[in-house]
């Protein structure tokens, strides 16, 4: 059932213009960073650098594209997370799931993983993208299954926070700027915090937790972190789905 | 789909509903037996929409129960929910969506066995008359059209009962009938539920009635009761040159007799007791030019008001 809810959801997604233009956007955001990161490697590489402090290509190219990715995912994503919710209460469509034999755990979770497949494709992109390098130089494997890792449970917590947002309001509008605000504060204020690693804030800062993925590094803490983020949010959204049909 | 063994297939006992303080649906119990229509009537927000979102599973009730086929709706959500089809008030339609590919949603969400989708989706666009529009979008579909899809979804899974929240709202005099005819369709192969407040449809589609205001079930009888509420032992006659009331009130059998216009008068009789005959009889006799006599049946509306504002 939650397959089906999934399946649902990614067919609606393909079917309205707006999954179509945020996947291209992102798509062309980050080709062109790859591009430019190739184009410039050459520049930085072979002049003033020490060889020393010289990096490979993967990294190089990768770590920009990764790292620019939570910014531009904490633009994008409350754009696709509004439907979730949101859009079918405001279409009156709710209860066409909530009278078919499925539970509102299976509804959340179903929409859930129905939007992280979609914005997996990403993911798959970059990494076939940065796969390309291995043409002409030998690149690090590891480091881009890390990474892609990594950004997966970015997407999975983004998407998280935002059907948990979207489930509050009746308007997709709304459900939009407060994840984004949410998201953006979150990632503006782990950054703010990055500088000062002793600071009790890095324990929750969501980019802080990120940053071993973009070394290449698996920290089970991390993927803890996120998976209780992950579960939390679709908990309180289940919550809410429930007292809506308590009362009303 | 499930055995035959429960004679009601719906059975709400003391249903009640509370939105904070106001109560929009009190002590409502009623029973639906296998395959009969049943006609929900009432006022605008009567509760007629709020007793279906609860029969169906979408809102809990703050008192009592709902059995479907002997399956409690709130204990055993799924298990009951997959014996119902259901199409709200606002249909639940995606628009973005074919016809096709909504009513396969539409079946797989219901546990249609992925083998006989097919065969689900071929036999419900078939019942509603929608085989040609298959890949068309929802969105670029008429208002009827988009009714007729609305029905096609809560039917495709052959359930035991099908509940249907004022389908004919908004269309025009051509789908309602094409709808109606659909909705008696259903009704020989399905328990159904339809709410609606327009009087003469109830009459036109249904078995039985069950008449709501303000949360409360004031009638509750076959279509036979409501009109014999409704026929109520009045006749409506015309003379075109009418003789003094006194005259008429003497007649047998009759009770009272009001002037309505001009020449229109209403008789009131006893029951079982016609008097037409005797009225034309008479008239013939005496020269009253008798040119208007029938049973006085405006009064649907009437008895709905009647039993709606007693209450």
């Amino acid at each position: 059932m939650i397959i089906n809810v999934a399946r649902k959801e990614l067919k609606s997604l393909f079917a309205s213009p707006m999954g179509w233009i945020i996947l291209s956007i992102l798509m062309f955001g980050f080709g062109t960073l790859y591009l430019q990161g190739v184009n410039s490697y050459f520049e930085v590489m072979s002049g003033a650098i020490r060889p020393a402090e010289r990096v490979g290509v993967t990294i190089f190219v990768g770590s920009k594209i990764y790292s620019t990715a939570l910014f531009l995912l904490s633009v994008t994503t409350p754009m696709l997370t509004m439907r979730l919710i949101s859009e079918e209460r405001k279409s009156q469509t709710m209860p066409f799931l909530l009278s078919a034999p499925i539970s509102l755990s299976e509804i959340v979770i179903g929409k859930f993983l129905g939007l992280v497949i979609f914005l997996s494709i990403l993911v798959i992109y970059i990494f076939a993208m940065l796969s390309t390098l291995n043409i002409w130089a030998d690149i690090d494997f590891g480091y881009l299954i890390g990474n892609s890792f990594g950004f997966i449970l970015l997407i999975a917590s983004f998407t998280a926070l935002g059907i948990f947002f979207s489930s509050l309001t009746n308007q997709p509008i709304i459900a939009a700027i407060t994840t984004f605000i949410a998201l953006v504060s979150m990632v503006g204020l782990g950054s703010y915090f990055a500088s000062d690693p002793s600071h009790w804030f890095n324990y929750i800062s969501m980019t802080k937790h990120y940053q071993s993925f973009t070394r290449g590094v698996f920290d089970s803490a991390d993927i803890v972190y996120y998976l209780l983020f992950i579960v939390t949010f679709l908990t309180l959204t289940v919550r809410r789905l429930d007292s809506d049909r308590l009362r009303g | 789909m499930s055995d035959t063994t429960f004679e009601n297939t719906i059975e709400a006992s003391n249903l009640t509903k509370n939105f904070g303080k106001n109560i929009a649906v009190n002590d409502v119990s009623f029973q639906l037996k296998k395959g009969e229509v049943l006609g929900f009537l009432g006022p605008n927000g009567a509760g007629k929409s709020t007793t279906m979102r609860m029969l169906t599973g979408n809102l809990a009730p703050t008192n009592g129960d709902v059995k479907i086929c002997g399956i409690d709706i709130i204990s055993e959500p799924k298990k009951a929910k997959a014996l119902i089809g259901y199409l709200p008030e606002m249909r639940p339609l995606y628009k973005e969506l074919t016809v096709n590919e909504y009513l396969i949603i539409a079946a797989r969400f219901h546990k249609v066995p992925s083998s006989k989708i097919k065969k689900a989706l071929e036999e419900a666009k078939d019942r509603c008359g929608l085989s040609h529009m298959s890949k068309r979008l929802i969105e670029n579909l008429s208002n009827g059209y988009q009714q007729r899809v609305g029905i096609a979804q809560a039917i495709i899974h052959n359930p035991e009962i099908v509940i249907l929240d004022e389908p004919t709202v908004g269309l025009d005099p051509i789908q309602i009938r094409e709808i109606r005819k659909l909705i008696r369709d259903i009704g020989r192969q399905h328990s159904v539920i339809i709410s609606t407040h327009i009087l003469p449809e109830v009459e036109m589609v249904c078995d039985r009635v069950q008449i709501i205001d303000n949360g409360q079930l004031v009638f509750h009888g076959s279509i036979e009761d409501l009109k014999a509420q409704r026929r109520g032992n009045k006749l409506l006659v015309g003379f075109s040159k009418a003789p003094a009331i006194t005259k008429l009130k003497k007649i047998k059998g009759v009770d009272m007799v009001e002037k309505v216009e001009n020449n229109m008068f209403r008789f009131h009789f006893k029951d079982k007791y016609l008097p037409a005959e005797e009225i034309v009889n008479l008239s013939v006799k005496e020269g009253w030019g008798l040119y208007h006599i029938n049973m006085d049946i405006t009064s649907l509306e009437e008895t709905f008001v009647n039993l709606t504002q007693t209450s």
